[in-house]
C-alpha cells in the first residue's frame, strides 16, 4: 500500500461519519424539523454499537443495534417536539446533553477494552489492483453504505413522490396540511431516519474509525454535521463534498503536524473547521439557490387547526 | 328574502348541508347553515368578511370539522374528515390564500395534490394541456415563488381541474384577473357547468355573480340570510342582503388643485430584471400633483410589482433623480428615508410583506413607522424605548377610523381576515397623513364593504392635497377613484388618460399593448 492510498483511506474514514450523520439531518431538516441532538444520538449509537459488538462478538450486530439506538433516541425527540410541541432547539440541545451523559454512564465499564473491528471488504483480484484497489474495493462496509446513502437520499428527495411530499412539508406545513398531507407522520418518519443515520455514524466511530470506547468519542462531529447541512444549502451532493473536504483537511493537517511544520498545533487543528466553513460559504453564495433550498418552515412547530 | 329556488326540489342535490355549526371558543363562525348545491349549477356564496364563508367551505372540504350538523354528498351522509377525503369524494378547492409551495415548481405543486403517482413529466404535460384547453397558460417548470398572484391562481385552478372533481369550490377567483382574463375564466366555468360539474363560487363582485351564477346563498354573521336567483336581482339588492344595509357609494368631488407642483415623479426609470422571472422596466415616466389619483392598470406580472419596489425604495436606482419625492431626488435612498420625505407605501402582499404575520398589530405599526414617527412612539431619549401606550392609542385610532374588526385587543396580523388586515395596513399609512401614497392592489380579496371604505379613504386623502398612485388589476376600482389611468404592459407604462376620456375598451387595449398614446391628453 502506498502512502497516497493510505491517505485516501484515512480521509474516507474521517469523512464517513460526518457524511452519514449530515445526510440524516438533511432529511430531518428538509421536513421542517431542526434536531440539534445529532451529537447525542451519534454518541448513543457509538456506545450501543460497541457494547453489542463486545457481547455478541459481531460488529454487524453492533452496527444494527447502533442504528436502532439512534432511531429510538430520536423517537424521544420526535415525541417531545411533534406530539407535545416542545421547542425544537431546546429539546435538541437537551437530547445532546442527555446522550453524552447516558453514553458515559453506559460505557463506563468499556473504557480501555479492545473493541471489535468491522472487517474491510476484500475481493480477490479487485482489491489487489495497485493504487485504486484498496480505495475502491477494500474499505469498510459503512463506507459503501454512506455512498449508497448519498445517492439514495438525493434520489429520494428530488426524484420520488415521497421526497416531493417531504420537501413540501418542510416548505409550508400549513399548505401541506390543507392538501391532506399527514404532516406529523412524515416528520416522525424523517426524525427517525435522521436518528438511525446518526446511530450508524456513531457505530462507524466505535467499530471502524477507532474500535474502542472513549467517553465523548464523537468530539463535536455531530455539530459539524449540523453545520454541513446548512452550508451545503440542504443538498446531498454538497454534503458529500463538504464531508470529504473536512476529512481531507483533518488528515492533511495531521500529516503536516507530523512533518513538524512550524505552525501552532491549535491553529492546525482548527483548520478543518475553518476550511470547511469557508468553502461552503463560498459555494452557498448564490442567494436564490439557497433560498430555494432552505426549508421555510424549519424549526416551526406545527399545530393543526382545531 | 326575495327570489325563489329554481331547481326542482325532488332531485337529489349533489351536496346538501344541514344545520352546519362551527364554534371557535365563544365565537359561532357558522350557525346552523343549510346549503344545497345541485348538479351542474354555479352556486354563489355571498357574504362580507367574517360572515363565515371560509369556515363553511373548509367544513365542506374537510379541512375543518363541524361542531354539529350533517353533510350529505350525492344523497349519502358523510363525515368529511380530511381534505384528502374531500378530494376523493370529488370536491376540489381553489383557495383564496393560495396553498402553494414557493420553493417547488408549478408541476411539483400540482403533483402534490394528485393522489395518483404519475411521473412529473406526465403531470407537466397534462397541466399544459388543461391550461391550453381552459385558457390558463402556465410554465410547469417555473418556481412558484417567482410567479405573480394571477399566475399562482392559474396553477391552483389547474391543480383542481386535474383531480376531475364533481364540485369545484372557488374562493374569490376573479379578484386577481383582468376583465379579459375573468371573461376567459367565465367561459371555463360555463364549460365546466355544461360538462355537468357543479361550482360553489365565492365572490364579492356582485355583477359577475349576477351574470354567472344560477343560485346564490347569502351569509351574514354566520347565518344564512337569504337564497335567491341572482339573475333576477340587482347588484344593489344583493349588496343590501349581504351587508344588511345599503352599501356606501364613493363620493368623488371633482379634483381641484391650486398649484400644480408634482409631489412624486419618476424620470426615465429603466431596470434590468432582477431574477429569472422578474420583469424589466423600460423608460418609465410619471408625475403626479397633489390632489389627484393616478390609477395604473395592467395584467398581473407586467412589471407593476417592480415599479412599486422602485418607487418605494425596496430597490434602489443608480441615478438619484429617477425618483423624486416632493422635489427631492430620492432614487438612492431607502424606504425609511423616503417615508420621511412624506411618502407612504402599501405593498401587494399583506402577510409577509405589508405585515409580519406572527407579530401583533401594534408591533406591525411600529415596524413601519418607527423612523417617521420617532417622537411619537419612542421615548427615553437615547434609549429609544418603545412607548406601548402611544402605540396602543395609535392602533386604536386606526381601528376606529378604518372600522377594523378583530377578535382580540391586539391580535397577531395573521389572525385578521384579509379585508380587515388590509384596512389596518392602509389606515396605518393614512394615519400619518402622507403627502404621497403608493398602493399596490388596495382591495385584493377584500369584500365590498371594506373595499368601499378603503377607496373612499384614498379619495379623501387625494382631495386633501396628497398625490396618490393606485396600482390595481380591478378596473372597476380604477374607474371609481382615479383622475387619470395609465396601463403597464411588458414593463412599459403608457401615457395616462384623463378619466373623462377613458373607456373600458380603451383601457383593455392599453393593457394588451395596443398603441395607447393615440389621442391621449
Amino acid at each position: 500500500m502506498t502512502m497516497f492510498e493510505a491517505i485516501l483511506l484515512t480521509v474516507a474514514t474521517a469523512a464517513t461519519p460526518l457524511l452519514i450523520a449530515a445526510l440524516g439531518e438533511l432529511v430531518v431538516e428538509r421536513s421542517g424539523v431542526l434536531n440539534l441532538g445529532v451529537e447525542g444520538m451519534m454518541v448513543m449509537g457509538a456506545v450501543t454499537g460497541f457494547a453489542v459488538a463486545q457481547y455478541t462478538g459481531s460488529a454487524w450486530l453492533g452496527m444494527f443495534a447502533a442504528i436502532l439506538a439512534g432511531a429510538a433516541f430520536s423517537l424521544l425527540f420526535g415525541f417531545l417536539t411533534l406530539t407535545l410541541i416542545t421547542n425544537q432547539v431546546a429539546t435538541g440541545l437537551a437530547l445532546t446533553l442527555l446522550g453524552l451523559g447516558a453514553s458515559a454512564m453506559i460505557g463506563e465499564s468499556f473504557v480501555g477494552l479492545p473493541g471489535v473491528r468491522m472487517d474491510s471488504l476484500y475481493i480477490r483480484g479487485l482489491t489487489d489492483i495497485p493504487y485504486v484497489g484498496r480505495v475502491l474495493f477494500g474499505q469498510d462496509p459503512i463506507f459503501y453504505i454512506s455512498i449508497l446513502l448519498t445517492i439514495g437520499v438525493a434520489w429520494f428527495l428530488f426524484r420520488t413522490r415521497a421526497g416531493l411530499t417531504l420537501r413540501a412539508v418542510g416548505d409550508n406545513h400549513t399548505s401541506a396540511h390543507a392538501l391532506g398531507v399527514p404532516v406529523v407522520r412524515i416528520r416522525y418518519l424523517a426524525v427517525i431516519f435522521g436518528g438511525a443515520c446518526a446511530g450508524l455514524a456513531g457505530a462507524q466511530l466505535s467499530l471502524v474509525y477507532v474500535p474502542q470506547w472513549v467517553e465523548n468519542m464523537t468530539s463535536g462531529r455531530g455539530w459539524i454535521a449540523l453545520a454541513l447541512v446548512v452550508f451545503a444549502s440542504w443538498r446531498p451532493w454538497r454534503i458529500l463534498a463538504g464531508a470529504y473536504l473536512f476529512g481531507a483537511v483533518t488528515i492533511g493537517q495531521l500529516h503536516a503536524q507530523a512533518l513538524g511544520i512550524g505552525v501552532p498545533s491549535q491553529l492546525m487543528s482548527s483548520l478543518p473547521y475553518l476550511a470547511t466553513i469557508i468553502v461552503l460559504v463560498l459555494i452557498s453564495r448564490n442567494k436564490r439557490l439557497t433560498l430555494m433550498n432552505t426549508p421555510t418552515s424549519l424549526g416551526k412547530p406545527f399545530v393543526p387547526d382545531r | 328574502m326575495t327570489g325563489t329556488i329554481t331547481k326542482d326540489g325532488s332531485e337529489i342535490p349533489l351536496l346538501e348541508a344541514e344545520k352546519l355549526t362551527k364554534i371557535f371558543g365563544t365565537l359561532k363562525a357558522c350557525d346552523g347553515i343549510d346549503l344545497k348545491i345541485g348538479t351542474g349549477e354555479i352556486h354563489a356564496l355571498l357574504g362580507e368578511n367574517g360572515a363565515g364563508k371560509s369556515t363553511l367551505v373548509k367544513m365542506l372540504f374537510g379541512a375543518l370539522q363541524p361542531t354539529s350538523g350533517d353533510i350529505a354528498w350525492k344523497g349519502e351522509r358523510f363525515t368529511v374528515t380530511s381534505p384528502a377525503m374531500g378530494r376523493s369524494l370529488g370536491i376540489g378547492m381553489v383557495f383564496q390564500h393560495f396553498s402553494l409551495f414557493d420553493a417547488l415548481t408549478a408541476a411539483e405543486n400540482i403533483a402534490l395534490s394528485l393522489d395518483e403517482k404519475s411521473p412529473l413529466d406526465t403531470i407537466a404535460t397534462r397541466a399544459r394541456e388543461i391550461g391550453q384547453t381552459y385558457g390558463l397558460p402556465v410554465d410547469p417548470d417555473a418556481l412558484v415563488g417567482d410567479l405573480s398572484v394571477g399566475e399562482r391562481q392559474r396553477i391552483e385552478i389547474i391543480r383542481c381541474l386535474l383531480q376531475n372533481p364533481d364540485l369545484i369550490i372557488l374562493d374569490e377567483p376573479t379578484s386577481v384577473l383582468t376583465p379579459q382574463e375573468a371573461d376567459l375564466l367565465f367561459v371555463t366555468l360555463e364549460r365546466l357547468r355544461s360538462e355537468g360539474k357543479s361550482i360553489l363560487y365565492i365572490s364579492h363582485r356582485l355583477e359577475e355573480v349576477r351574470r354567472l351564477c344560477d343560485r346564490a346563498t347569502v351569509l351574514r354573521h354566520g347565518k344564512v340570510v337569504g337564497q335567491c336567483d341572482p339573475r333576477t336581482q340587482t347588484a344593489a339588492s344583493l349588496a343590501r342582503m349581504m351587508v344588511g344595509n345599503d352599501i356606501h357609494v364613493i363620493e368623488r368631488l371633482p379634483a381641484e388643485w391650486t398649484d400644480r407642483i408634482p409631489l412624486i415623479e419618476v424620470n426615465g426609470l429603466s431596470q434590468r430584471p432582477r431574477g429569472p422571472f422578474s420583469v424589466a422596466l423600460h423608460d418609465i415616466y410619471l408625475s403626479i400633483t397633489g390632489g389627484e389619483i393616478l390609477g395604473i392598470a395592467g395584467v398581473a406580472g407586467n412589471g407593476q410589482g417592480e415599479l412599486f419596489e422602485a418607487i418605494s425604495g425596496e430597490v434602489l436606482q443608480e441615478r438619484p433623480q429617477v425618483v423624486r419625492i416632493r422635489g427631492t431626488d430620492a432614487g438612492r435612498i431607502g424606504i425609511s428615508a423616503r417615508r420621511k420625505l412624506g411618502a407612504a407605501f402599501v405593498p401587494e402582499e399583506r402577510l409577509g410583506h405589508g405585515a409580519v404575520p406572527d407579530m401583533s398589530l401594534t408591533n406591525n405599526l411600529l415596524l413601519s413607522r418607527h423612523s417617521t414617527d420617532r417622537k411619537m412612539f419612542l421615548t427615553g431619549g437615547v434609549l429609544k424605548l418603545v412607548s406601548e401606550s402611544s402605540l396602543a392609542s395609535a392602533a386604536k385610532r386606526i381601528v376606529v377610523q378604518m372600522d377594523v374588526r378583530k377578535s382580540a385587543e391586539n391580535p397577531d396580523a395573521s389572525a385578521l381576515s384579509g379585508g380587515n388586515l388590509q384596512k389596518f395596513l392602509i389606515g396605518r399609512e393614512l394615519d400619518r397623513n402622507p403627502s404621497v401614497i403608493v398602493v399596490n392592489q388596495p382591495t385584493w380579496g377584500v369584500d365590498a364593504g371594506a373595499a368601499a371604505l378603503i377607496r373612499q379613504a384614498l379619495v379623501d386623502l387625494a382631495r386633501s392635497g396628497s398625490a396618490v398612485i393606485v396600482i390595481s388589476q380591478d378596473l372597476d376600482e380604477l374607474f371609481e377613484i382615479s383622475d387619470r389611468i395609465a396601463a403597464m404592459v411588458h414593463g412599459r407604462l403608457s401615457e395616462s388618460v384623463p378619466i373623462e376620456a377613458m373607456t373600458m375598451e380603451r383601457v383593455g387595449l392599453m393593457m394588451g399593448g395596443a398603441d395607447a398614446t393615440a389621442g391621449a391628453a
